[in-house]
């Protein structure tokens, strides 16, 4: 709970009663608006927000999209995304969402209802325990007993939730704290006690970086989304000392856009379905220099196998990402802006500048590697090839403000691999938990902070299923999220691994009595298109764009279609699989890649 | 998709060679508010890594400050990452490793109750005398000793005496010399 350093010295009765305290405390925070559901132990505050109109609330359909609405909003503006629910089924619904955003590292701050405080423990109806529960799955929570404290638990809250490493942050509200009058305390009166955590790199460490860096014969960047959350600042001035070194760069899931895709030192995405070339310079430089990624599994592969001959430098700003997985040779904690700039004065006091000679046959062997093209796929005249979706959605939505959300699944790895991202903030996707039924809610929390730009979730049609109730918050705020189904019958990407790992039994992966999506739409009150034949897709997509209203596409591809390059789990780099006309039959997978995920 | 039992904070992976296990002695400055054992407790027990001896007690009321004296065991790599995921606990200060920082002195506090006929009473005694324990209850047929030293002590004293029921505190730890535990430096709000 909160520390009481420096009580609050109002002497006079407040004036306010816990409900409008949290309120202020919000608007005095910049929260716009905050996506929620009421019942009892808030009502409170549902009451209080009634009598306002500083703060708008998003009446969502279930509490878990709440969360994947704040994130998105978060993730889509850089603000700290704001969510309101009750006690119980409220705060145990919004679960997945706050494990999501924990992974993810977006900053979120819910609110929770609580049973009074004399019932706490009681077995109260709707009692449930909000700060364990939650607790290992926020970056941290509070329960407010004393409307003393309530305003500064607020103010915490969201700083916690946007400084260092950002993330999710409950704070759990019993009702008569709620109905009480309590004491307001301005944001800048309140300084947390403990948690400030540092954002300045050690300049020792800098150095040690730009030596590295200025020796490299076969450099690559590894950046991730600590880039996008540093901002876009950060990101541009990653693009200047990327430019500036003329290494290559490669990105993860979660940090594409932090760098322009369309430019010629971007060799694609790393990892489990990245591009050939990033794996095998991922595999083969001599010098790595990872910025605010996290050598997650799904990028290592194979830990012993990992990069065998380069030097790392790895920057985060969360101490305890550091020599988890992977031991790197210079470790820099910082804010990825700050470390960013402090890396590039360093290369440019030193007059080092683009390393044509040094680095000519790194490039002469990277560009060997893209002949490749390990993300071709052959469109037929029948059936609709989901690449060849994605990638015509990126070709007609090129001019426009487009932002990207995705389920979990073939299509997200689809979506990263052929839609292209020049900018930070505009894709959005769970990467560290891998959440079906995310995409859609992210989407409407992006519509909601960009009422004008094109909002499009690239979804699984089982994924998309799983929050699907929220169309009918979509048609109540006019939200025209576009819900691009690639429809293939199956939980694509489990299909795909019973194929490769599991003899092809096809184990309830058959999704088995689909609703017929148009009609489903027109059911919403919304707008419902189909493609099923190559020739359709590019109508069926400018029709999306046109109408200005919620969208379902039903984009009926092909059901058999894998994803390419793959490493499997237990292999390294640059055992990468491409796919099968050039690569030959896959061979049996080992015992031990089997029982990994 | 079944999820593999990690053995440790190395990825799931790694099949490298697994570096030895070392004992650390960490001891954590945190608020002392509800649940903050809770975080640190579960910060070792949802990562699978061990608790050998945990302590907690207030040491400064005036502002709620409680000290955390962990004993545990792991390969570097896990111990320099439950030293980072402590530190990184909002309602934390500080965290040192006096295993790392330098001579240190720990001590254990311990009860333990031995039963027997006089024969046995006598022998007890005997080897708490020679142990420097403590006589703190006594009955016919019964002694309960207190003794207080390192854990080794009291392992061996527990080892000679073959009581019937044993109490220990878990270990409590301090630096040698002018070395002090810091509270975290107040940095400046960006
Ligand atoms: C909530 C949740 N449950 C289960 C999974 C495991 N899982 C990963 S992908 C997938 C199938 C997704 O199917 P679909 O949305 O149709 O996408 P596709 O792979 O077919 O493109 C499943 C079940 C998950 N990621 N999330
Ligand atoms: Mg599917």
């Amino acid at each position: 709970m909160t520390a009481a350093t420096a009580a609050p010295t109002a002497v006079e009765t407040p004036t306010m009663t816990g409900s409008q305290v949290v309120l202020q405390a919000l608007v005095e925070q910049g929260v716009e608006v905050i996506f929620g559901y009421p019942g009892g132990a808030v009502l409170p505050i549902y009451d209080a927000i009634f009598q306002q109109d500083r703060i708008r609330h998003i009446l969502v359909r279930h509490e878990q999209a709440a969360v994947h609405a704040a994130e998105g909003y978060a993730r889509s503006t850089g603000k700290v995304g704001c969510v309101l629910v009750t006690s119980g089924p409220g705060a145990t619904n919004t679960v997945t969402g706050l494990t999501d955003a924990l992974m993810d590292s977006v900053p979120v701050v819910c609110l929770t209802g609580q049973v009074p405080t004399h019932m706490i423990g009681n077995d109260a109806f709707q009692e449930a325990d909000t700060v364990g529960i939650t607790r290992p799955c926020t970056k941290h929570n509070y329960l407010v007993t004393d409307p003393a404290n309530l305003a500064r638990s607020i103010h915490e809250a969201f700083h916690v939730a946007r400084s260092g490493r950002p993330g999710p942050v409950v704070v759990d509200l019993p009702k008569d704290i709620l109905m009480k009058p309590a004491p307001y305390l301005a944001k800048d009166a309140v300084r947390h006690r403990t948690y400030h955590p540092p954002r300045e790199p050690e300049m020792r460490r800098i150095e040690e970086a730009v030596d590295l860096m200025a020796r490299a014969e076969r450099p690559i960047f590894y950046v991730g989304g600590g880039v996008i959350n540093a901002g876009p600042k950060a990101c541009a001035i990653l693009t200047e000392l990327v430019r500036e070194t003329g290494y290559p760069i490669t990105l993860t899931l979660m940090g594409l856009g932090a760098y322009p895709a369309s430019d010629a030192q971007f060799i694609g995405m790393l990892g489990m379905h990245g591009t050939y070339e990033a794996n095998m310079a991922m595999h083969d430089c001599d010098v790595m220099i990872n910025i605010g990624a996290r050598f997650d599994d799904r990028v290592t592969g194979r830990l012993d196998g990992f990069s065998p001959q380069s030097k790392k430098i790895h920057v985060d700003i969360d101490p305890s990402s550091i020599n988890k997985n992977v031991a790197v040779d210079v470790p820099v904690i910082g804010d990825a802006e700050r470390t960013l700039e402090a890396l590039l004065a360093a290369w440019r006091r030193r007059g080092n500048t683009v390393a044509t000679g040094r680095t000519k046959s790194w490039w002469g062997q990277i560009q060997e590697w893209q002949t490749k093209k390990s993300l071709r796929f052959r469109q037929g005249k029948d059936v609709i090839k989901p690449q060849y979706a994605i990638q015509r959605l990126y070709e007609l939505t090129r001019e426009r403000d487009v932002y990207i959300t995705t389920e979990v699944g073939q299509h997200q790895m689809w979506a990263a691999q052929h839609f292209h991202f020049d900018k930070p903030m505009h894709w959005m996707t769970s990467g560290g938990l891998g959440t079906m039924g995310y995409g859609f809610p992210a989407a409407m929390g992006v519509q909601v902070a960009h009422p004008e730009a094109l909002v499009i979730d690239i979804a699984g049609e089982a994924s998309w299923l799983m929050n699907m109730q929220e169309m009918s918050t979509c048609i109540q705020y006019r939200l025209p999220v576009k819900s691009f189904i690639l429809n293939n019958s199956y939980m694509g990407m489990v299909r795909q691994w019973q194929d490769f790992f599991h003899g092809n039994r096809h184990a309830e992966s058959y999704m088995d009595s689909l609703p017929d999506f148009v009609k489903l739409a027109e059911a919403f009150g919304a707008v419902g298109l189909r493609a099923t034949k190559p020739s359709e897709v590019d109508d069926v997509i400018k029709e999306m764009i046109k109408v200005e209203k919620t969208v379902i596409v039903d984009m009926v591809v092909d059901r058999t279609e894998n994803v390419y390059p793959m490493i499997p789990g237990g292999a390294a780099h640059n055992e990468i699989k491409l796919s099968p006309e050039e690569d030959g039959p896959h061979e049996a997978i080992s015992e031990e890649g089997m029982v990994l995920v | 998709m079944a999820q593999p039992v990690p053995q440790s904070s190395q990825a799931l992976f790694s099949d490298a060679e697994q570096a030895a296990e070392e004992r650390h002695t960490i001891v954590v400055l945190v608020d002392n508010e509800p649940g903050v054992l809770a975080r640190v407790i579960g910060l070792f027990s949802g990562r699978g890594y061990n608790i050998d001896s945990l302590t907690v007690a207030e040491i400064d009321a005036a502002r709620a400050l409680s000290r955390i004296n962990i004993v545990t065991t792991g390969t570097p790599l896990v111990i320099e990452q439950i030293k980072n995921l402590l530190a990184k606990l909002v309602p934390v200060h500080s965290v040192q490793d006096l295993t790392v920082e330098g001579p240190h002195i720990e001590r254990e506090l311990s009860l333990v109750k031995v039963i027997g006929d006089r024969e046995r009473l006598v022998a007890a005694l005997r080897i708490a005398d020679f142990m420097h324990a403590r006589l703190v209850d006594s009955t016919p047929e019964s002694f309960v000793f207190e003794m207080t030293g390192t854990s080794e002590e009291i392992d061996s004293f527990i080892h000679l005496l073959e009581p019937v029921e044993v109490s220990r505190a878990g270990v409590v730890a301090i630096s040698r010399g002018r070395l002090l535990l810091k509270e975290r430096e107040q940095a400046p709000e960006p």
